[in-house]
């Protein structure tokens, strides 16, 4: 199995963070990981996105020009990503602040309203945690178990108390999953 | 087996430092590699170690540092990105000269000039010819994963105190920045003071006892024939790397019509390359050459003979090509493909500019 994944949105969103844990929980899984995050000026605003490779193999490239799955979290980032889906690959999107949704017809495409539910949580932070449920809901690439074990080991020991509230944002996203259409 | 993480290439580069028993890093911060210094001051290694580090005022600085330490026989080292790099060349050429070991690293950008933080292979060349004046060589490592970022600050001290040579390890932005899993060794202590006079007392400026001359540390001779003789030696030296030293990886050679060529991470995009044009059905091997100083010639030459051709894929315009030319002497086609300013091909486009290069006459 070989899983590459772009997430791609605004600096500030937690686009690197939850391609770390998702990073981790593959470590605690025992596969093969990579994460190449965008690098310089975006971290100040902007556009960020980064690219995760699962695989129980040895990782080439981690530099891409196509993905099994886009995780899109603006609009910007969906204009440059839609197109570099691979045929019968998925895309997850939060519809929020989206004007035009994807239009492709050979592709699986999905949404959570991250942003919304993330509010509705009274916690915005955990915004990058129901995304992330989300997808391991379409694509159980990771055990929710390893998932945790990541994130203990990506969370600093002070932040540890934040992990329950963690969890439960991942609850939410999987619930909350909506299937757009399938292939 | 050692301590299991996920980490950034540049955040190993501290790591392994500190685990081999680094004495000192000195350095003066530059994107994409700040994370190395970073890294060391949030670990505090003088509080377990005793390792120094210590931020310079400037990269001329921060080697000229390198330069005394590396006299004393400590394991000393210094990290930057090509701008800084070319500032030390100076510093680098005389450390060359006073045939002192220590480990440099550029993490290199896009240039000329000041040009771009983002990821490039252009400052090849300057590796690996010198860069400073003077007939000296580095002995360059080209690591392609963050593992290898790990285990080549390990191997570089060694081969800096085999040789007593500088060794560069020549990443560039994508390691730096890339985070994959890595196997820390155990963490070795640092040499005592009995240690380093056993290993480099015939040397190093360690205190003189009066049984003995005074070791001198300099790169300084005006007597032009003992100054060919320094010379001379050092050439000895360079051909001992060329004869022990050379490191490669050869992936899917031996039943290939055509070879890519490509070093760190260009290599790495290139191995999916090499995965694409074969689910194609065009047979493509890949040489990874690990030492870029020495370098593989002998394996490029005895492929020469087999194979239709040669690509050589650099995030540059087109530096190694020339070695590979040199090597493959005119036995087959060469040529090259590569990206500037920052720009990183992905294994598409490389596989494109393969059948390019190669194929387009054949269909």
């Amino acid at each position: 199995m070989t899983e590459e994944i772009i997430i791609a949105g605004f600096g500030g969103q937690g686009v690197l963070s939850m391609g770390k844990i998702l990073a981790y929980s593959g470590v605690m899984q025992d596969q093969e990981v990579a994460w190449f995050p965008s690098y310089g000026p975006e971290m100040r605003g902007g556009t960020a996105n980064v690219t995760v490779i699962l695989s129980d193999e040895r990782i080439s490239s981690p530099i891409l020009h196509e993905f099994d799955t886009a995780i899109i979290l603006n609009q910007q980032s969906m204009d440059k990503f839609e197109s570099r889906v691979k045929t019968g690959g998925m895309l997850l999107y939060d519809p929020n602040g989206i004007l035009h949704h994807p239009t492709r017809k050979d592709i699986t495409i999905l949404k959570v309203e991250g942003s919304r539910l993330a509010v509705e949580m009274g916690n915005p932070l955990t915004f990058n945690m129901i995304v992330l449920g989300a997808f391991l809901k379409a694509k159980p690439v990771i055990k929710l178990e390893n998932v945790k074990k990541g994130l203990e080991k990506s969370l600093p020991e002070r932040h540890h108390k934040l992990i329950p509230l963690n969890l439960q944002a991942i609850e939410i996203g999987q619930e909350h999953l909506v299937v757009v259409q399938t292939v | 087996m050692g301590e299991l993480r996920l980490m950034k290439g540049n955040e190993v580069i501290a790591e392994a430092a500190i685990r081999c028993g680094c004495d000192g890093y000195f350095g003066y911060p530059i994107t994409p590699q700040s994370e190395v210094m970073e890294t060391l001051m949030t670990l505090r290694p003088w509080e377990t170690t005793g390792m120094v580090v210590l931020q310079a005022e400037s990269e001329i600085a921060s080697i000229h540092m390198v330069y005394g330490a590396a006299g004393a026989g400590k394991r000393v080292m210094t990290s930057s990105s090509s701008p800084g790099i070319s500032l030390m060349a100076e510093g680098i050429s005389y450390i060359a000269g006073s045939e002192l070991p220590c480990v440099i690293v550029n993490v290199q950008r896009g240039g000329p000039g000041l040009g771009t933080i983002q990821p490039s292979q252009a400052d090849y060349n300057q590796a690996t010819k010198g860069g400073g004046h003077g007939d000296y060589s580095l002995l360059v490592l080209a690591p392609a994963s963050v593992q290898e970022m790990h285990d080549f600050v390990i191997l570089g001290f060694e081969l800096a105190f085999k040789f007593r040579n500088p060794v560069m390890i020549l990443a560039d932005g994508v390691i730096g920045q890339l985070m994959e899993k890595v196997e820390l060794i155990d963490q070795r202590p640092r040499w005592t003071n009995e240690q380093i006079l056993e290993i480099s007392g015939n040397w190093a400026t360690i205190g003189k006892p009066s049984s003995r001359k005074k070791h001198v540390i300099t790169s300084l001779e005006m007597d032009s024939n003992m100054m060919e003789n320094n010379n001379l030696r050092l050439q000895a030296k360079y051909t001992q790397m060329k004869d022990e030293e050379v490191r490669y990886e050869a992936i899917a050679c031996e039943d290939a019509d055509y070879i890519v060529v490509a070093f760190g991470s260009a290599a790495r995009i290139c191995q999916k390359t090499v995965q694409i044009a074969r689910k194609k059905g065009i047979k493509v091997g890949l040489i990874r050459p690990i030492t870029l100083f020495p370098f593989p010639e002998k394996i490029i030459a005895e492929y020469a003979a087999k194979v239709k051709g040669f690509l050589s894929v650099e995030f540059n315009a087109g530096q190694m090509v020339n070695d590979i030319r040199l090597a493959v002497n005119g036995v087959t086609k060469v040529e090259y493909f590569g990206r500037m300013g920052g720009i990183v091909p992905t294994p598409d486009e490389v596989e494109d500019a393969l059948e390019q290069r190669f194929l387009i006459g054949d269909l």
